[in-house]
């Protein structure tokens, strides 16, 4: 190719057409590469950040019967993820802490402490949702007692139907960014 | 025979061109470049440890959320060298990060991240960081109640990123929760996205050594002077310098046998770190915490003020990653010797007491509440009955021992009580027990009037013993 460019050039003859060729290859060589590496990489892409854009089900689960529950008290009741992937094992269970109000008031409170997530434990004798990471305490209500915390528990959605406690799980465990 | 062999190695080395690709091995060093030079060798020793324990134990190791735990018992109580080859690999991770940190300071104290080696040095930080990132996926990998925990938290700290830190904590989780999709996703960055992406910049940091040389000791009085650096550099090579292999490369050779003696020394003596409860996000009964190398960072985030906290988790890491990257920027020539740069030693020193300080926090977790509290014993009540009995056993179910300290039982996120009736009035306790403050829950609507008596009965039994020195000359006769 130099050598024919030379010739041209050795007979005072601009050679348009080779340059031409030149940049043609060039532009459809980089063309076929970005076209291939699109046709890999939107998909791979798609693939791996799919997750994000799954929709959790707005499903109402049962937790259990009404009079399983006895006013005053709080207690943790494990909830299975209906979404979840068919291997995730027992990471499709998750728990909550199930407050009995009154007759018909129940509280659903999330389990991760809005701190950093960590799980919190309810002390029956205190009354206290403390969590072990880094001291964060809670009141029976859900409301901040004492260390980093920044927000109350979240709360999640409970309605009494047909007898059952029924609640509405989404939005776990994300909590101080919902 | 001994011809043979001669002609299939020349064969061999011709077409393959073995000679040449170890030709680098004999470049010419500083013959000065001594023990300090040995950590850059050391690192990379610990990460090739790290990759061949890691490929020999993913030959068992199921990625699958379900799966995983059970691999994990397996590889530790039944599969021959199992356990060994766990420990390999967790020792070997706290080889290379203690190996990166100790090459860091060497290179920062000796001014070796000068001209011309500036992007030897940012590639080396960005090595810093991909080795804690290998480090912390690599904590999740072991699938188990702290690793299932753990992953929550980290969804949680990526969540407080403005704008995409919801975006962040679903990529994490690989859903809304962790789930099957969880594990996997850290399998996959763990043993395929991050070695690989440190692959290349190993590979670059060996040839930026390679392409601007093993910097020379430095000298006091001697600064580097960007127009002269590379012919002084290269006069001195011509003039003292030695091939790196094996005139200068015994040393490494010698440092890091002994890495290697002591991570399998360690993997063999003391074993893998043993394993938590299975990775059931419905157990609650949980109490996560990060490896040793991440939990000064655990510890920080339990001391800063709340209302820094969200500053300090975001733009802590940003901006200490920033300032590492751009410090051959700011400060690229000048003198290179520690001892006139008593700024660089204070720098590495502080950082030194700062993490080993917050090290010791984590490892104590003040601020968490004791959650194993046993009730006090008579001995320490000082009473089988009546109301410092009753105060001492509501103080137990209270959950006041998770906090506070009597007599060196309890937790140790509130003050010690132990002599507390020295110091607060009974007024004063019972203010302060009903209305609560200073970062202690208020107990007025949880105690009935009769507990609270008790209570304070028994904070008031608590005072130093008054011993015989003490007292006036009346009392001793």
């Amino acid at each position: 190719m130099n050598e024919n460019t030379a010739d041209h050039s050795s007979l005072g003859i601009e050679a348009p057409e080779e340059i031409t060729r030149r940049r043609f290859f060039e532009k459809l060589s980089i063309t076929l590469a970005s076209f291939c590496a699109a046709v890999v990489g939107v998909p791979l892409i798609g693939f791996i950040i799919a997750p994000l854009f799954r929709k959790p089900p707005a499903k109402w689960v049962t937790l259990g019967k009404v009079n399983e529950f006895q006013i005053g008290k709080t207690v943790s009741v494990t909830v299975i993820d209906s979404s979840s992937l068919p291997w995730a094992g027992v990471t499709a269970k998750s728990a909550i802490w199930l407050r009995r109000e009154s007759e018909t008031s129940f509280i659903a409170f999330s389990a991760n402490c809005t701190h950093l997530g960590c799980p919190v434990r309810w002390l029956e004798g205190a009354e206290l949702f403390m969590c072990p990471c880094h001291g964060g305490v809670y009141y029976n209500d859900g409301s901040v007692a004492a260390g980093p915390p920044p927000l109350p528990l979240f709360r999640y959605n409970v309605r009494v139907e047909n007898g059952e406690v029924k609640m509405n799980p989404v939005v776990v465990p994300i909590t101080t960014t919902s | 025979m001994k011809q043979l062999f001669k002609s299939i190695w020349v064969w061999l080395d011709d077409r393959i061109g073995i000679s040449v690709l170890l030709k680098p091995m004999k470049h010419i060093a500083p013959q000065d470049a001594k023990w300090w030079y040995v950590f850059g060798t050391a690192t990379l020793i610990a990460f090739i440890v790290q990759v061949a324990s890691g490929v020999a134990l993913a030959f068992s190791f199921i990625p699958s959320s379900s799966q995983a735990y059970e691999t994990l018992v397996f590889i530790t109580n039944d599969a021959p060298f199992g356990s060994f080859l766990r420990g390999l690999h967790y020792y070997g991770a706290s080889a290379m990060v203690l190996m990166v940190g100790a090459h860091m300071a060497q290179t920062f104290l000796f001014g070796a991240y000068k001209f011309p080696r500036e992007m030897t040095w940012t590639t080396g930080v960005l090595l810093l960081g991909f080795t804690l990132a290998m480090g912390f996926t690599g904590q999740l990998l072991r699938w188990d109640q702290t690793a299932a925990w753990s992953v929550v938290v980290a969804a949680e700290q990526a969540g407080r990123v403005p704008l995409i830190g919801p975006w962040l904590a679903h990529f994490i989780l690989g859903g809304n929760t962790i789930g099957g999709a969880t594990l996997s996703r850290f399998f996959a960055i763990h043993v395929f996205v991050l070695p690989a992406i440190m692959f290349g910049f190993i590979g670059l940091h060996l040839w930026l050594v390679l392409r601007h040389g093993i910097s020379e000791p430095p000298v006091a009085g001697k600064p580097v002077n960007p127009e002269t650096y590379r012919r002084e550099y290269d006069e001195l090579l011509k003039k003292s310098g030695r091939p790196f292999w094996p005139d200068l490369a015994w040393r490494d050779v010698i440092v890091c046998t002994g890495l290697i003696v002591a991570i399998a020394l360690l993997a063999h003596f003391i074993g893998p770190p043993a394993l938590d409860k299975p990775p059931d996000p419905s157990v609650l009964d949980a109490d996560p915490r990060p490896d040793w190398y991440l939990l000064w960072y655990f510890a920080l985030l339990a001391l800063i003020p709340n209302r820094i906290e969200g500053y300090v988790m975001i733009l802590g890491p940003v901006l200490i990653g920033l300032l590492l990257l751009i410090i051959p920027v700011l400060n690229h020539k000048g003198e290179r010797a520690a001892s006139r740069r008593p700024w660089a030693i204070a720098v590495v020193c502080l950082s030194v007491i700062m993490i080993g300080s917050l090290w010791i926090e984590g490892q104590q977790s003040p601020w968490s509440p004791n959650f194993q509290a046993l009730p006090l014993t008579e001995k320490v009540i000082g009473a089988t009955s009546g109301p410092v009995f009753e105060g001492a056993l509501l103080f137990h179910d209270k959950a006041c021992l998770n906090c506070h300290l009597v007599q060196g039982h309890g937790g140790r996120r509130g003050p010690d009580l132990t002599y507390i009736a020295d110091k607060l009035t009974h007024d004063n306790m019972v203010i302060r027990i009903v209305n609560g403050g200073n970062n202690m829950p208020a107990f007025g609507s949880s105690l009935k009037p009769q507990e609270l008596d008790a209570l304070v009965a028994f904070l008031e039994s608590r005072k130093r013993p008054i011993r015989p020195q003490d007292q006036g000359p009346m009392a001793r006769k």
